[in-house]
């Protein structure tokens, strides 16, 4: 959008800023003496009110050659082209001007004494044209330096919400109900498996709490919560929930957004190993190299089951907060096939001490 | 009394847990007047074990394998006493508007389980009075109680004992047929206990259109229209099938093809 076409008042605004130009010209016009104060004035107004327009496309150069991302070669030739041609147009038109003045009876030989202005017409011309590339730059830069800010506020406002959703995704309360239920269920036949599913619980929970106030976790805790809220469920579907794990040792001490991974595997079992009669595999994948971590979290599941939507808000979930903590040094991406579902996942690895 | 309050209640168990069934069964077992006849672990299974053994009571969960609790009990006819046992509270509206007796929340407390027994013996002796007119089906009751952004993606059928499930993207066209609806899709006929007016509200209206007092059609399956007799035309389906097109059938199919 051009900053001043199209709005009445500031087109109103700049027009008026050019009378005081136009006065000038002419006072310099008439400083060679070879035409008069009036003829410079009659020649000068019409003229600026064409030049205003001329300049006034000057806005599309500059928004094409950004100064941070042009050569100094490719700036000097795109806005001195531009200047050498507005001010031929504009010398053309002044000549066509005075000539048509001329025939008018009050202003005789207008069209001899315009030659001699031509030099202080080309200066001014060159001038006031690159005066305007001057002027968009800076509206440029403003408005750069304000989508900037914008930016910078959206970013952190994602940051937080993700940051809040966090701490309330932190346990689904399901997973609690179904498993207070089973160990309902073992305490008449199987107590001491009643206690044990308890102490697992109770691990996973005490994992959990007071995570969502760290920023930044070692892989290797998030892991292990991994495997306390697998072991929980592991009672709940028994021979049906199978994991198979390959891990970088390496990765391990590198740091990941708390409760990063964990609601990918519960969405695993919840829409994977939940639907299917014989149960499923859950496959978990890091690696790390040159410096980025890979996480794949895969998982068997049947594609005639039903779709529940809850998968898709926790899957974008954990998009925003990567997003918002890595930027686009994250990647993120879900995939499915005949009968697996894969998210995978990279980011930047950084040792927790310099994140937290 | 009645020889019939003498019978035993049969009951059986629908949940993909083996420990959630085992609950249930603990609870039961001090009733000597119950006898679970069945216990399945996913939907398939439960609508063949209730058509085949017609038990008067069925436990069921909402989320499992292959259906889910509310897909099962539209299959079964009649439908049996039902008491969801979910970890879920969101679906107890629904459930309720789909006559289920009870609803329980897991865990489930022994009070709260046997006050829904309790419902379950005062709705199953009560019964025999409240057969005067035939009860709605429970396909029809299920449409109804769908949450109305929420259109169909897909159709159990029961066959026998066995169920298939069409796609809502294969249904070619549904048939009224007095009080069921026969959907065809890839050249198979289907029959299903509902009528053809709770299943066209239960299906997307962008996609299926009402073209006759009993017909449905995929949008995406007719070909063209072409005149029939005087004010009346048919609908002409990619594998040739001609279906009868009403005069309000008419002009709304037209406002779709013009689109």
């Amino acid at each position: 959008m051009h900053p001043i076409l199209g709005q009445f008042r500031r087109m109103v605004l700049y027009l008026a800023a050019w009378i005081p130009l136009a006065a000038l010209l002419a006072r310099m016009m008439a400083t060679t003496h070879a035409i008069g104060l009036r003829e410079a004035l009659a020649l000068a107004f019409p003229l600026c009110f064409v030049y205003a327009f001329v300049c006034l496309s000057a806005w599309y150069p500059c928004r094409v050659t950004p100064l941070e991302h042009t050569t100094l070669s490719k700036f000097l030739a795109t806005h001195g082209g531009g200047a050498i041609v507005a001010t031929a147009l504009w010398i053309l038109a002044g000549r066509f001007l005075a000539m048509e003045l001329a025939q008018l009876p009050s202003f005789p030989g207008l069209d001899r004494g315009y030659t001699a202005e031509i030099p202080i017409l080309v200066g001014t011309g060159i001038l006031f044209y690159l005066l305007s590339v001057a002027f968009y730059y800076i509206l440029l830069g403003i408005e750069a330096s304000r989508d900037a800010e914008a930016r910078v506020l959206q970013a952190s406002m994602l940051a937080r919400e993700a940051e809040l959703r966090a701490l309330k995704a932190q346990v689904n309360p399901h997973f609690l109900f179904n498993s207070l239920n089973s160990i309902s269920a073992l305490t008449g036949s199987d107590p001491s498996k009643a206690r044990e599913m308890c102490i697992l619980l109770g691990d996973f929970l005490r994992r959990t709490l007071g995570l969502g106030e760290r920023s930044a976790i070692p892989l290797g805790e998030e892991l292990s919560l991994i495997h306390a809220f697998l072991a929980v469920e592991k009672i709940r579907y028994g021979s049906r929930l199978r994991m198979e794990e390959s891990v970088d040792p390496q990765a391990l001490q590198m740091s990941v957004l708390p409760l990063l991974l964990q609601p990918l595997v519960e969405n695993a079992v919840a829409h994977g190993i939940a639907n299917l009669v014989d149960g499923g595999c859950i496959r978990l994948d890091v690696s790390l190299r040159d410096g980025v971590l890979s996480i794949v979290v895969e998982n068997t599941f049947d594609p005639e089951a039903p779709l529940r939507r809850r998968n898709g808000v926790g899957l974008a979930n954990v998009r925003q907060r990567l997003e918002a903590r890595y930027g686009n040094r994250a990647k993120f991406g879900a995939a499915s096939d005949v009968t697996s579902f894969r998210v995978a996942l990279e980011f930047p690895a950084e040792q927790e001490a310099s994140v937290s | 009394m009645s020889p019939e309050a003498h019978r035993k209640l049969r009951a059986a168990i629908v949940d993909d847990e083996d420990l959630a069934r085992q609950v249930l069964r603990e609870y039961l077992a001090p009733h000597a007047d119950i006898e679970i006849v069945a216990q399945c672990a996913n939907g398939f299974e439960a609508v063949k074990a209730v058509a085949e053994l017609k038990p008067d009571l069925v436990f069921l969960d909402i989320q499992m394998p292959k259906l889910d609790g509310f897909e099962v009990l539209e299959l079964l006819d009649p439908a049996p006493a039902i008491i969801f046992v979910t970890a879920h509270d969101n679906h107890a509206i629904r459930a309720f508007e789909v006559h289920a007796v009870d609803y329980l929340l897991k865990p489930v407390g022994a009070d709260r389980f046997e006050a829904a027994l309790a419902r379950v013996r005062e709705r199953l002796e009560g019964r025999g009075e409240l057969r005067s007119s035939p009860p709605p089906s429970a396909a029809d009751l299920a449409a109804a109680a769908r949450p109305p952004s929420q259109y169909l993606d897909r159709i159990p059928v029961r066959e026998g004992t066995s169920v298939v499930i069409i796609p809502a993207a294969k249904l070619d066209y549904v048939e009224a047929q007095d009080d069921y609806v026969a959907l065809v899709s890839q050249g198979k006929k289907h029959l299903k206990q509902q009528t053809i007016s709770s299943l066209e509200t239960a299906l997307d209206p962008s996609r299926f259109l009402r073209i006759h007092r009993s017909y449905i059609v995929n949008l995406e399956r007719v070909v063209r229209l072409e005149p029939y007799a005087k004010d009346s035309y048919v609908a002409v389906l990619a594998d040739r099938v001609q279906l009868p097109v009403s005069r309000a059938g008419y002009s709304r199919l037209r406002a779709f093809l013009d689109r």
